[in-house]
């Protein structure tokens, strides 16, 4: 009986454990395959001329440069309002509130406005950037659209970092006359900083790819911006406007492979700062 | 001295402003949408919800078939990632060797950077047409949709439920084993349930992400604003409706889409408020 009992506990293992493998095997395997299908499809199109010519005939011809500038001018914006504020905000939770009712609710807000859909993002960019602030269909709505939506992941990998500085630094600096605030700039942040940037590279391949907080507030324009308050469009909405219009999949390939090449570097820096952060703090 | 002492407590008020920022984004958020969309909510009420007739150029704005559509596809995608995500994550943080775990960990990061066209273009060229050749109908479908949202929310799903497995305490998986389990038995009886409320959070945000997904959707889904009879026809989303009609809406029109973004706010709200009445911590 008992003998019995443990033969099928020990196929139950295998079987387990194959099931384990195989879901592995799915799930990697299968997002493999979709990057290498874009990259193998794309890639043999992408050369200087598509990156640095403007696109011709709605983007049937030519190349996606005015995409490239739009994208870094909105993700500019985006991350010029949304890392300081991030920065302070974090720096005022972990380092000058006392834990509370009232911490307890900023953090409920951050974490409320992580899970805001683009969409909703877009119509509120809509309404208040582009319609009640005047702003119109530019760099400037859109890009702030975009601030408000990476705000609260600036804020939480600010305060990981922060939390990650040993108590001692702080009291040896407070203990030496530093007031908190010369504590938080000379000696908090620039440990924390690697950890900072982690999370404002993340934020940043995030705000790069996004696309429907931004279809209605920075515009769809094919011209190259020339100034913040121009419309403009950036890669991924270059890229939905090739699929659904159906102008050209050849393009769409290809801007889909310089897009998700883009985003994979910003991120696997990240991963890389992280790396060296806690081999850091391994050796500490 | 005073001045010194006067500079730090401006200093700690602007930090405390930045703090606010956050939340009073959300508010605005809330606000905005709110009021754009207040109109159509009072005037139409339940008829707004549980219309079944989408006519926006005659007037009728019914949501229903909309919001059936955000509701299959949502659970469409948790039944096909909350399995194989789960096994996923079981294997990384129990059976899989450190090295291995180690490499898979950045990759799950890398993959939830993908921007969402991506995932909606790699699904017209791949997975519609595979659809329509091999189960029938048009391709763009429930059944596309649910597997474009589920692809992309695995890396939520696994992340956090790796996390959630691997911060139950050691001596529980310990206490089991010496007890002469399996490790397998282990992992059902023990680890799993004590991981509980941190699967539950995963789950939850998952899904969050899934209904507010809004390009990838609408790239594969075929947008037919009908309740969908079978996997294989085709359905509209919340936030796909609104990214297709604001480009050309105006009016109580403009006013619906706003309307659809206040139900997408108020889920988002409720799935938070959810995750923050979620026990914390399991054990002691």
């Amino acid at each position: 009986m008992r003998g019995g009992l443990r033969v099928g506990l020990r196929i139950e293992e295998i079987l387990v454990r194959g099931f384990l493998h195989l879901s592995v095997l799915v799930i990697f395997g299968g997002l493999g395959v979709i990057l290498g299908y874009i990259l193998y499809q794309g890639l043999g199109h992408v050369n200087l001329e598509f990156l640095l010519s403007s696109p011709k005939d709605m983007g049937r011809e030519g190349g996606i440069f005015p995409a490239i500038i739009g994208t870094g001018a909105l993700v500019g914006v985006a991350l010029a309002v949304a890392v300081p504020m991030g920065v302070f905000a974090a720096v005022f939770l972990t380092e000058y509130a006392r834990p509370g009712r009232f911490v307890r609710l900023i953090h409920y807000g951050v974490d409320t406005l992580a899970g805001v859909p683009s969409i909703v993002f877009g119509l509120f960019g809509f309404a208040f950037f582009v319609i009640f602030l005047g702003f119109g269909w530019s760099i400037l709505s859109g890009g702030l659209t975009l601030a408000c939506m990476i705000l609260p992941y600036t804020i939480k990998a600010t305060e990981e970092a922060i939390k990650a500085v040993p108590r001692d630094y702080r009291e040896a600096s407070l203990s030496l006359g530093a007031t908190r605030w010369q504590t938080v700039v000379r000696v908090v942040l620039p440990v924390a900083a690697p950890g900072i940037l982690t999370g404002v590279l993340l934020a940043l391949g995030k705000a790069a790819g996004e696309t429907a907080a931004i279809l209605y507030t920075a515009g769809t324009s094919l011209h190259a911006p020339t100034s913040i308050m121009d419309p403009t469009r950036s890669l991924p909405i270059h890229l939905f406007i090739l699929v659904s219009e159906g102008i050209s999949f050849e393009k769409a390939y290809a801007t889909a492979s310089v897009l998700v090449i883009l985003v994979l570097m910003v991120n696997l820096l990240a991963v890389y700062l992280m790396r060296i952060m806690v081999a850091k703090q391994r050796g500490k | 001295m005073i001045s010194r002492r006067w500079y730090e407590r401006i200093v700690e008020k602007f930090l405390l402003g930045s703090a606010v920022a956050a939340v009073l984004t959300v508010f605005l958020i809330g606000a905005f949408v709110l009021f754009e969309g207040f109109p159509i909510l009072s005037a139409h009420g339940l008829g707004f919800l549980f219309g079944r007739e989408w006519a926006p150029l005659q007037g009728v704005f019914g949501v229903f078939p909309m919001i059936v559509g955000t509701f299959y596809a949502t659970f469409g995608a948790l039944i096909l990632s909350v399995p194989i995500g789960l096994a996923c994550a079981v294997y990384l943080a129990e059976y899989a060797p450190r090295w291995f775990a180690e490499m898979i960990r950045p990759a799950v990061l890398l993959l939830a950077g993908i921007p969402s066209v991506v995932y909606g273009f790699f699904g017209v060229v791949v997975l519609v047409p595979f659809i329509m050749n091999h189960f029938g109908g048009w391709g763009f479908s429930l059944l596309a949709a649910s597997v474009v949202l589920a692809l992309m929310i695995l890396p939520t799903m696994i992340g956090i439920s790796e996390d959630a497995i691997r911060s139950v305490p050691r001596s529980y998986k310990e206490g089991s084993l010496a007890l002469g389990a399996t490790h397998w038995q282990t992992v059902k009886k023990v680890m799993l349930p004590a991981a509980r409320s941190g699967l539950t959070a995963a789950v939850v945000l998952s899904l969050g992400k899934a209904a507010g997904e809004t390009m990838a959707v609408l790239m594969v889904a075929g947008n037919v604003a009908a309740i969908p009879t079978s996997i294989l026809d085709p359905l509209r989303t919340l936030t796909a409706n609104v990214a297709l009609e604001m480009s050309y809406a105006f009016g109580d029109h403009t006013r619906a889409l706003f309307a659809s973004g206040v139900l997408l706010l108020l889920v988002v709200i409720g799935l938070n408020t959810l995750l923050y009445l979620l026990p914390k911590r399991t054990g002691t």
